[in-house]
């Protein structure tokens, strides 16, 4: 009995702790619709910061001081940040803000690995909290005590600022209705300025009341934003009360969850996560999300390309054609993959753009892929062949499966849920060793002999890979495209023309999940190895942001997003260790430079098509 | 951080000048080795190790480089902790920069990602701090030369220290991962062995990184086992430990720990470290042999700083490869491999030898307990465990190896 | 002949009635409209009408034909077209595409993955703006067009269904008076050149007086009035029900 209390006690110490930064994640989202991928990083900066404020403080007023510090310096940055970088995206189009919070993550990591260093930092325990107590016998902390009265004490606090404050009722009401809340007079800028404040600070007091638990390090950042955001959907975005709940339930699922199923805790919170999000789409205290806010212009039509476009692409073509003449073996290897990854995000703009489903977990059908060709090497000694074969079908089956379930979401919500499944096939084939070999993976997935040259590979890679885009294209300006864009565009108009929206959605959620399994196919021979990493977040990041940087609305954009960041990444590898700041720096500028992505800057410069023309005039 | 930068970028450059004036000389092109690793990864790791392993191309260089003349130059490279751009990186390494052999890596899904291309290339392949058995044996191959001691090594140099114990009833705790799947399924085979009397009464598995430390800690507690044996490291570790201490879980039983003596794990934990707990690791400022003090000092005195395990690792890592360079006369690859068989190299821990039967060196660990002096852990009690005591003999591992 | 015959209509959401029994018809190349304050009971109708809601009882048939409890998609494909009160077209796509995009969900082409869309139906299409007067403007992108024009390219939109029931709700909300009559007296000539029933709510009662054959007056959910224009206007029901509100005979309606 006292155990279950003291397990139960501690499921909500850790549950206070996540509600903190969740709040602010929610808080932030509801009213600037930003999904803040950098909040993980201010958790980690509030506790860098306060185990350096306490290591200069003394005594237990420098302790507090150092948690108070922390928060208010991270609430400082967040304003920093809204200032100087996001606001100069609000007219972006939707989730291109996340491209630039993601180019904030690879900064703030490598600035924290210069300020303080590789080492994990342990800082002092609460002074007059360091005992325990004891309850029914058990030993409990008394800082953990403290910090299950703190969720509660912090959502009152919060209920308190938007139900009794003026700024707290613009908070809320631009929560319900950005666009009203303009009409109504109110300093927009303003208002998302504090919003940011009140959210980052969140974070940061969060990653300061870490450090009496845990040593401050280099992972925070990315360990605490996932779990964030899972129980920010699973509460409902936007919902503080929502988020609270969901503390709960993941604390306390992670508590009783090891006891239950030790072995399982990696993949339990996102089992969660998809069971909610099936049950109720909104989470458990979410409303229907307002239509995409407005404000960027719409996407403007399709056209087939043009007879310049049509001989670049074909000079194009005859230069990658002959390449292998001319350069070296490794610079075939790196194009090799920049056709796998123009693939790989071509299928994911397939989904996003012209399907309006954006994917946070595409990794899941690009790692499919791998491991169905991986798999049947390993247990069917099956080739090359086979495995490229089965590469997509098995991509393709995963994502008819899942997007069954998907589709029947949107926004933000059906995003997280891809991430759930991701998250669920990664657990899998992270931990079932005896048939995927868990994360020593699986090895000697090489070419058939007459692919393994470096050229014949290239020639594969590129025969495959453009043939993928080609036929992706080619779906996109088909009847069923149109009708996947028109359920997009107006899903009431398209409902009332006989168009069955979900059906097509799940038609092309499977096609896009396939030509990302021909992409994880390649990908698998072109290195001979297959590895869990393959599915992770981070692969599904990149996915993201090739086809952010590239431009959403357009279609070329993710064969040149995919060749801009992995030419940048490579090569900023090579030269130096503080690769991931310059890359996160020349992300974050890229999208303050180019607020549409590279390729629809470029469109916007190049000449105008007749049809605008003619549109110029009938507009005269 | 800022200084490692710079001294690679300065040994560089100090190594291609003296391969310039060198050049004049002897007409000889400098042997190339490529390396790779996790520095933005794990670079608490990594950069001990890359100044370990920078101390000795120094030596090398300084005393006329290897064949007869020919200097050493390391191409490094970030691994950015992912098995696919090791890969890449590794054909980099060999098709652009033509390194003669491969070195490094960490993680074990990185090294075994690395030693298959290193088959498929032919091309040798130093691991030098993949922990995992199966780089060696399993998965092991013809071009691939483990370092450090393996994951079973230590298991087993803690399961002769566990076996003494009186414990009967264990609990385990390891991140769920291969690492510490295989380093539970080793102890407790072989301890099973050793002692048919003890049973194992609860597992705990967190996810790396990802320990929800107070509720493990009960959940161990609950099962009320009288030792444990632990895998968790890193951050994971200095909360399990915190929320532990404070829980009373580690009173009155005694904890078998992996790797917890190493510097990079015991360090951080400062005044905290667990007193008592059994556990590999390396007390660099207590071996009082010739051949480590001189190692110390050198360290010392080239980077104003304490070796930690990992520059152990990285020095031993290029000292092997101008040794099998010496031994094989060539830099042909096939010959190298074949020089790696049964080579012996001198360290700073004694002489190893890189087995024919596995590919495995026999570097050992320490093993010892933690004490807290001066208000950081360090280890007492401890004596060295040559890895050849632990590993089995041939005839066993060569059942284990592909044909 | 009538094309669509509804019977008894009713629903009720939460024990309140929305509507109560409700029985009309419409016939080929008629325009019926359909008018009651808010809260009468309009959008529920519609909605039944087109699939969005299930009646809780009563029939709704179109040439004989029970389109009762279908989903919006079948009701559609059966001859019922729709226009939206707040426009609904595809902003991404070219005033064309928009019209042609019907044209292959009619001709049930929607699952073909690989001719091009924009090169099918074209003169149809073509022909279909023509008729509606946006043939200039084919090729702009929907969604820069002026308020006006996008309910001409709903028009012919619903047009291109080929349907024989044309609902429209509100086809004239937000437009100038001037264009309120122009769309309305397009939408009639269509109509009766193609015998196609239309049945439309509106708020401007110049607009419905100057364009309906008959009108059909909900209050409270219950039908309470019905006939050509002058029947109803002089209906004491109906301008009580309307005094109420003070919008029936106001020079610029209820708008």
């Amino acid at each position: 009995m006292g155990f279950l209390v003291a397990q139960f006690l501690s499921g909500l110490a850790h549950a206070s702790s996540l509600f903190l930064v969740a709040a602010g994640l929610s808080i932030i989202f509801g009213v600037t619709r930003i999904v803040n991928f950098a909040h993980g990083s201010f958790y980690m900066l509030g506790a860098f910061v306060a185990y350096s404020l306490a290591d200069r403080l003394s005594g237990a007023l420098g302790f507090w001081g150092a948690v108070a510090g922390a928060a208010v310096f991270a609430g400082l940055l967040g304003v920093a940040v809204e200032v100087l970088l996001l606001r100069r995206l609000y007219r972006s189009p939707e989730l291109f803000q996340l491209l630039a919070t993601f180019g904030l993550v690879l900064v703030v990591q490598d600035l924290a690995l210069a300020i303080w260093g590789p080492e994990d930092l342990l800082g002092p325990r609460a002074p007059g909290l360091e005992g325990i107590v004891r309850i029914l016998g058990r030993p409990f902390p008394q800082y953990d005590l403290l910090l299950i009265a703190l969720g509660p004490a912090v959502l009152g606090l919060l209920w308190l600022l938007f139900h009794r404050t003026r700024w707290g009722i613009l908070v809320r009401a631009a929560t319900e209705d950005r666009e009203m809340t303009g009409a109504l007079g109110v300093k927009q800028t303003r208002l998302f300025t504090s919003v940011l404040f009140l959210g980052t600070a969140l974070a940061g007091l969060a990653g300061a009341l870490q450090v009496p638990r845990e040593a401050a390090n280099l992972q925070m950042d990315i360990n605490i934003v996932v779990e964030a955001f899972v129980v920010v959907v699973i509460g409902g975005m936007g919902s503080v009360a929502g988020a609270f709940l969901a503390s709960l339930l993941i604390g306390q699922l992670q508590a009783f969850g090891i006891l239950i199923f030790p072995q399982v805790t990696l993949v339990l919170v996102f089992l969660v996560m998809a069971l909610v999000l099936v049950v109720r789409p909104y989470g458990l205290l979410g409303r229907p999300q307002a239509v995409p806010r407005a404000g960027h212009a719409p996407e403007t039509p399709i056209a087939p390309a043009s007879q310049g476009a049509r001989i670049a692409w074909a000079a194009a073509l005859a230069v990658l054609l002959a390449l292998p003449l001319a350069v070296g073996d490794y610079a075939l290897v790196v194009l090799t993959e920049v056709f796998v990854l123009a693939l790989f995000a071509s299928s994911l703009h397939f989904a996003m753009g012209p399907g309006g489903m954006v994917s946070f977990g595409h990794a899941a059908y690009f790692g499919l892929g791998a491991y169905g060709a991986g798999l049947l090497m390993k247990h069917l000694g099956a080739g090359m062949v086979p495995g490229l074969i089965a590469a997509p079908l098995a991509a393709g089956l995963g994502a008819l499966v899942f997007g069954w379930f998907c589709v029947r979401l949107s926004g933000v919500y059906l995003a997280m849920l891809t991430l759930a499944f991701a998250q669920i096939v990664w657990s899998v084939a992270f931990q079932w060793y005896s048939v995927t070999g868990g994360d020593n993976g699986i090895l000697g997935v090489w070419p058939a002999a007459w692919a393994a040259p470096k050229w014949a590979f290239y020639y594969l890679s590129l025969v495959l890979a453009g043939g993928g885009i080609y036929l992706l294209r080619r779906v996109i300006f088909s009847p069923f495209g149109y009708a996947l864009r028109a359920g997009r565009d107006s899903p009431l108009r398209s409902d009332a023309i006989g168009i069955p929206v979900k059906r097509h959605q799940w038609a092309a959620f499977t096609l896009s999940g396939a030509a990302a399994g021909l992409a994880g196919g390649l990908y698998a021979y072109s290195k001979g190895s297959v590895f869990p990493n393959l599915i992770s977040i981070s692969t599904s990041v990149d996915a993201l942001v090739m086809v952010l940087l590239g431009g959403v609305q357009t279609l070329t954009g993710p064969i040149v997003g995919a060749a801009v960041f992995h030419g940048l990444e490579t090569e900023m590898v090579r030269h130096t260790d503080y690769w991931r700041l310059l890359l996160g720096v020349a992300i974050i500028a890229m999208v303050l430079v180019f607020p549409q992505g590279v390729v629809g800057a470029l469109e916007r410069l190049r000449p105008r098509r007749p049809g605008q023309a003619r549109e110029e005039a009938v507009a005269r | 951080m800022t200084v490692s930068r710079r001294m690679v970028l300065g040994s560089s450059v100090a190594a291609v000048l003296a391969v310039g004036l060198a050049g004049q000389a002897l007409a000889a092109d400098p042997v190339r080795i490529g390396e790779i690793n996790s520095y933005t990864g794990l670079p608490a790791f990594t950069i001990p190790y890359r100044n370990g392993w920078e101390l000795a191309v120094e030596e090398i260089n300084a005393k006329g480089g290897v064949l007869g003349g020919r200097k050493i130059v390391v191409v490094s490279r970030d691994d950015n902790g992912k098995p696919d751009d090791a890969v890449r990186i590794a054909n980099e390494l060999v098709t652009a920069e033509k390194v003669h052999l491969l070195a490094g890596t960490f993680f074990s899904h990185i090294g075994l990602a690395v030693s298959d291309f290193a088959k498929q290339n032919k091309t040798l392949f130093i691991a030098a701090e993949p922990l995992t058995d199966a780089i060696t044996w399993e998965k092991g191959n013809r071009y691939t030369f483990r370092l450090r001691p393996s994951n079973y090594m230590q298991a087993a140099m803690l399961v002769e220290e566990a076996a003494k114990l009186p414990a009967k009833r264990w609990a385990t705790v390891a991140p769920n991962y291969e690492y510490g799947q295989s380093a539970v399924a080793v102890f407790k085979e072989l301890l099973k062995a050793k002692r048919p009397d003890v049973e194992f009464v609860t597992e705990q598995w967190p996810a790396q990184g990802k320990i929800d430390a107070g509720s493990t800690a009960q959940a161990l507690a609950a099962g009320n086992p009288d030792a444990i044996f632990n895998v968790t490291f890193g951050p994971d570790l200095s909360k399990f430990v915190r929320e532990g201490t404070l829980r009373g879980l580690f009173e009155g039983k005694p904890v078998v720990s992996l790797l917890t003596g190493e510097p990079e794990y015991l360090d951080p934990l400062k005044g905290e470290a667990p007193e008592g707990w059994i556990v590999t690791g390396y007390p660099w400022d207590q071996i009082d042999t010739a051949e480590h003090k001189a190692f110390l000092a050198a360290y010392q005195k080239k980077f104003n700083d304490y070796p930690r395990l990992g520059s152990i690792v990285g020095y031993v890592t290029m000292k092997t490869a101008a040794a099998a360079l010496e031994r094989a006369g060539s830099t042909d690859a096939e010959k190298l491999v074949d020089a790696m068989q049964g080579l012996k190299v001198d360290t700073p821990l004694g002489a190893i030898t890189y087995r024919g039967s596995d590919h495995q060196a026999t570097l050992g660990a320490y093993v010892g307990k933690i004490a807290v002096k001066g208000g950081r852990g360090v280890m007492t009690d401890w004596r060295y465990a040559d890895g050849a005591a632990y590993l089995p003999p041939d005839e066993v591992v060569a059942k284990r190896r592909p044909q | 002949m009538s094309i669509l015959q509804v019977r008894d209509l009713t629903k009720s959401f939460g024990g309140v009635q929305a509507v109560r029994g409700v029985s009309f018809e419409v016939g080929a190349g008629e325009l019926l409209a359909l008018i009651g304050p808010n809260g009468a009971g309009k959008t529920t109708c519609f909605n039944m009408l087109n699939g969005q809601i299930r009646p809780d009882r009563g029939s709704v048939t179109l040439e004989g034909r029970d389109l009762t409890g279908l989903s919006p998609r079948r009701i559609w494909r059966m001859g019922v077209g729709r226009t939206f009160q707040i426009t609904a077209t595809y902003a991404s796509m070219t005033v064309r595409e928009n019209v042609q995009m019907v044209l292959l969900s009619r001709h049930r082409r929607l699952f073909d993955l690989w001719r091009p869309a924009a090169s099918e139906y074209v003169d149809e299409a073509l022909d279909l703006l023509e008729q509606v007067g946006m043939r200039p403007q084919a090729d702009r992108p929907c969604g820069v067009l002026a308020y006006g024009d996008v309910k001409r390219v709903e028009l012919a939109m619903a047009l291109a269904s080929e349907p024989r029931l044309l609902l429209m709700d509100e086809p004239t909300a937000g437009m100038a008076p001037k264009e309120r009559i122009e769309l309305m007296a397009l939408t009639a000539e269509l109509v009766r050149r193609r015998g196609v029933a239309v049945l439309f709510t509106e708020h401007d009662m110049d607009v419905v007086f100057a364009h309906a054959h008959r009108i059909i007056v909900l209050s409270r959910g219950a039908l309470i009035a019905s006939g050509p224009p002058p029947v109803v206007r002089d209906d004491p029901d109906v301008q009580e029900v309307y005094l109420g509100s003070g919008a029936m005979f106001a020079k610029e309606g209820a708008a």
